[in-house]
């Protein structure tokens, strides 16, 4: 491109930008309060909706002018709905709300926007400091987080493009437009981006490979397949900024010489293909996607690819074949996509965040991006931490914080006083790693080295009442059930796995299956054909290692050391604490199994209890007096009283 | 011509020819299943091939390999070996084993490759999975026995081969797939009669032309 064609370009990129920014002053009133919203699915799984209608319908009836700003996802999963209340007459800062139920957000209208008392008592802290509230830059959630993917989500308003383009979105297309595709591929390398899809796989030299690949058509796709139980990142960043994606996608299609893209996101994420779908459409619009981008005489199209949901599809030959319209199996590699991919087309497949860090790297330079993480593992990681911890939800943190940190500091430790007992890290292909490993630092190489992978983000905190050989199982069956059956050892191999496992978890387990366990995993690992077969061992492998007295427990004393595998554990209550006369217990066992003493305290009958747990949630807590015990056998035995026709009978 | 070492012994492959066919002309055995000669990208399902060039850790199967000059091989170290036997001893647990009545008995790729290997025929009953139901009757010239199916797929190949599109395919997931027929009622008895190639290619009696 010529020195008049940038200029042109600039002109073009400043004009488009401008109009947003007219559109969107004309649309804000600076004067009245706004009220932001957190709408992703996380926010609307926890009742933001009717949060959002609350609002308006009480806006309404008492004739308060404010407008209502829906974002997507601010990053604070645990606290949903979250509210943040900007009020300039209040002489407070923007507030953040927690839990902004319905009850919630009819208080804050009348006390806040009409009386102007802030409800300090359900504030959660001020969006910026200042010398009243607070602020939330304070908290350790806040203040050790740094966002590069999820800088503007929860921010803008992902339906609306303008919101994107104000807040600074797009110049890094055009700045990469202006750049020689060569040095595009270039500025990803020095940046030492890493594929987020799992891997952690060098993106600057997968798209060095597919711009060095001679073909007329290449292919650029991006992976939100996101298949692994519990990760969620992938979702709430289309949710909450689809545009980042989109930019990232046509700079790596210029750098590449790709004309087609291909956004492959499983159906099950409706809201995330209807944000993406109308992302799509307006940046085509504005001539910011589609045919002469920003009347240049680059195009790119995308198109979006719903899957029905196959964690192997995540797989990136089983993703090619699935969009191809066959059987979503993986193929053997080599070739790899980037030399023979979607219809033999070198095809550059990258996850959601690592696309989405490319228009940051190069708006803001590469060695900015290099600042933050560690030597090998450039930038930040994105987790959904979930299980047992105080604030679950999305955290984006440089790479290089510990496990330690995130668990304990940024996501408030363990609930209810437990003890921490493991961390699984990349789901159903990852490890579990136990507390001896807290300091380990988040990155790609030490959470390998460490047993466990990076994978795509997922990450389950458990608690001293966890069995490992169970969460094991767990996984064994989600791979189980996954595995796409083309290749002998992880269609046959998982099952007998799984099979063991169950076993086990049974106290049913026999004296070499611990052996065996290992053995069939390491042969299952080395013969599999891809990646879900080669690694769906993991789980057992590092459990094994890190926790085998849980296994000996349960093979040899026939004992649940977490106290969870049902035909393993059993039911008592507890006579010093029992209250004479109580019957809380009583209505609630589905089977009758709670009897009352001569001492008239109550009592389980074990041939009748059915383990369900349900005389452990009756049981007022000042009594507290049912107890769980593993093995069975340690039941102290009470008698259950004779009943009248039992007495007949004898 | 790609000159390889193959257990020491130097031999010249033709070019863009698969390792493990390279191997078999010569006369070396490498245990396969799933492998045609014609197939231009082999599924590399059965996971069996498996032979160990030297500069790799592990074992490779050799179906996916083109020969090149100078690779060195092995074809029965204990890490090959160790795969295959599992690998086979993973089919035999899905598979009924009852020879004596099975038309292919004497003629099955999984008996040759049990003798090759030393494994015994027999699970321990705890460990064998079948599948209900034993046998699919819904294609009007053939029968198939899903447990005795190993799922290689070369009769989807050689239908799809020599009919530009194949009648039989995968059907379910996972541990439940089997072969199935769609759209098979349409088919002209007198066509199937006269092919029977997926009859014949099928290395373990699992299809069976229902006239024959
Ligand atoms: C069983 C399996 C499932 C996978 N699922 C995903 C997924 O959901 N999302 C993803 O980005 N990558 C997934 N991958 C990794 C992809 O194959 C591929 O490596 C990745 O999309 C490349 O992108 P990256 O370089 O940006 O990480 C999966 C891999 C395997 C083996
Ligand atoms: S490893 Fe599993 S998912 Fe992958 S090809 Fe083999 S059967 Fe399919
Ligand atoms: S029916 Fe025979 S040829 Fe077809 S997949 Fe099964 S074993 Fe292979
Ligand atoms: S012959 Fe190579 S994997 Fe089956």
């Amino acid at each position: 491109m010529t020195v008049a064609n940038h200029q042109a370009l600039k002109a073009v990129f400043q004009r488009i930008r401008e109009q947003a920014d007219q559109r969107k002053t004309a649309d804000t009133d600076g004067a009245v309060p706004k009220i932001t919203i957190g709408m992703a699915t996380c926010g609307i799984a926890a009742g933001a909706i009717e949060t959002k209608q609350t609002f308006e319908q009480a806006l309404a009836e008492r004739r308060v002018e404010a407008q209502i700003y829906t974002v997507g996802c601010i990053g604070h999963c645990y606290a949903e709905p979250v509210v943040i209340i900007d009020h300039p007459d209040s002489g407070f800062a923007p507030i953040f709300y927690h839990n902004v139920t319905a009850g919630k957000a009819k208080m804050l209208v009348r006390q806040f926007l009409i009386e102007g008392d802030p409800c300090f008592e359900h504030i959660y802290g001020a969006m910026e400091t200042n010398e009243m509230i607070p602020s939330v830059t304070e908290f350790d959630r806040f203040n050790q987080e740094v966002r590069v993917v999820m800088e503007k989500c929860g921010h803008i308003n992902p339906e609306e493009i303008d919101d994107y383009l104000v807040s600074g979105g797009y110049s890094g297309l055009a700045q990469a437009l202006q750049m020689a595709p060569e040095d595009i591929v270039a500025a990803i390398q020095h940046a030492g981006l890493r594929g987020r899809g799992g891997a952690g796989f060098s993106t600057g030299r997968k798209w060095a490979l597919a711009r060095e690949a001679e073909s007329l058509e290449k292919v650029v796709i991006c992976n939100a397949d996101e298949g692994d139980p519990g990760a969620y990142m992938d979702r709430t960043i289309i949710e909450s900024n689809p545009h980042q994606v989109l930019e990232g996608m046509a700079i790596c299609a210029r750098a590449v010489g790709a004309h087609q893209g291909i956004i492959y996101v499983r159906a099950e994420y409706p809201l995330a293909v209807k944000i993406m779908t109308r992302a799509i459409a307006q940046a085509e619009t504005m001539g910011i996607l589609g045919r002469h981008i920003f009347e240049t005489d680059f195009n790119f199209r995308i198109k979006l690819f719903q899957g029905s949901g196959a964690f192997v599809c995540g797989e990136e030959t089983g993703m090619i074949r699935s969009i191809e319209g066959y059987r979503g199996m993986p193929q053997h590699r080599p070739p790899y996509p980037v030399v023979n991919g979607l219809k033999g087309q070198p095809t550059v497949i990258n996850n959601v965040k690592t696309l989405a860090c490319v228009p940051p790297i190069i708006e803001k330079g590469y060695s900015w991006f290099r600042s933050i993480g560690t030597e090998e593992s450039p930038g930040t990681a994105i987790f959904s931490v979930v299980g047992d911890v105080v604030h679950a939800g999305l955290v984006e943190i440089p790479m290089g914080v510990t496990l330690r940190e995130l668990i304990f500091d940024i996501c408030g430790g363990i609930p209810n006083q437990k003890a921490f007992k493991a961390v699984q890290i990349g789901g159903p292909s990852g490890g579990c790693l136990p507390a001896a490993f807290l300091d380990t630092p988040i990155d790609f190489d030490s959470l390998t080295q460490a047993g466990a992978m990076m994978g795509s983000g997922g990450m389950v905190v458990m608690d001293e009442d966890t069995c490992v050989a169970d969460v094991s199982r767990y996984f064994l069956d989600f791979t189980q059930n996954e595995s796409c059956g083309k290749c002998t050892f992880c269609r046959i191999g998982t099952r007998h796995l799984l099979d063991i496992l169950e076993r086990i978890t049974k106290g049913e387990g026999q004296d070499d299956d611990l052996q065996r366990l290992q053995d069939l995993s390491l042969d299952i690992k080395k013969g599999s054909l891809c990646g879900l077969g080669k690694t769906a061992p993991n789980p057992i492998l590092t459990s094994i290692r890190y926790f085998k007295e849980d296994y000996d427990a349960h093979l040899k004393e026939g004992r649940c050391p977490g106290l969870v595998c049902r035909p393993l554990i059993a039911y008592y209550i507890d006579l010093d604490k029992c209250a004479r006369g109580c019957d809380a217990c009583v209505g609630c066992c589905p089977t009758n199994a709670v009897f009352t003493t001569s001492t008239r305290k109550k009592g389980i009958d074990q041939q009748l209890c059915v383990k369900c747990g349900e005389c452990v949630v009756a049981c007022p807590p000042e009594y507290d007096a049912v107890r769980k015990v593993s093995p069975p056998h340690l039941v102290p035995a009470i008698e259950r009283p004779a009943q009248p026709e039992n007495a007949e009978d004898a | 011509m790609p000159t390889i070492t193959v257990n020491g012994q130097s031999i010249e492959a033709q070019s863009g020819m698969s390792l493990l066919q390279a191997c078999l002309e010569k006369g070396i055995f490498i245990p396969n299943l799933c492998y045609l000669k014609a197939m231009t990208e082999p599924p590399a399902s059965c996971r069996l091939c498996f032979v160990e060039i030297e500069g790799q850790p592990d074992p490779v199967a050799a179906c996916t390999i083109t020969v090149a000059d100078g690779l060195v091989v092995s074809t029965d170290t204990s890490a090959v070996r160790q795969l295959q036997r599992t690998a086979l001893q993973l089919l035999l647990s899905v598979h009924d084993i009852d020879c004596k009545n099975c038309p292919a008995n004497k003629q099955c790729a999984l008996q040759d490759l049990a003798k090759f290997l030393k494994v015994p025929l027999k699970n321990k009953p705890t460990e064998t999975y079948l599948r209900e139901p034993a046998i699919d009757e819904t294609h009007p010239h053939l029968t198939y026995y899903p447990n005795r199916c190993i799922l290689c797929g070369k009769c989807i190949y050689v239908c799809q081969t020599r009919h530009g599109q194949s009648s039989l395919s995968f059907a379910k997931r996972g541990f439940d797939t089997v072969i199935s027929f769609y759209g098979a009622l349409e088919i002209d008895q007198q066509a199937c009669d006269d092919c029977q190639q997926c009859a014949q290619v099928c290395p373990v009696g699992a299809l069976v032309m229902k006239s024959g």
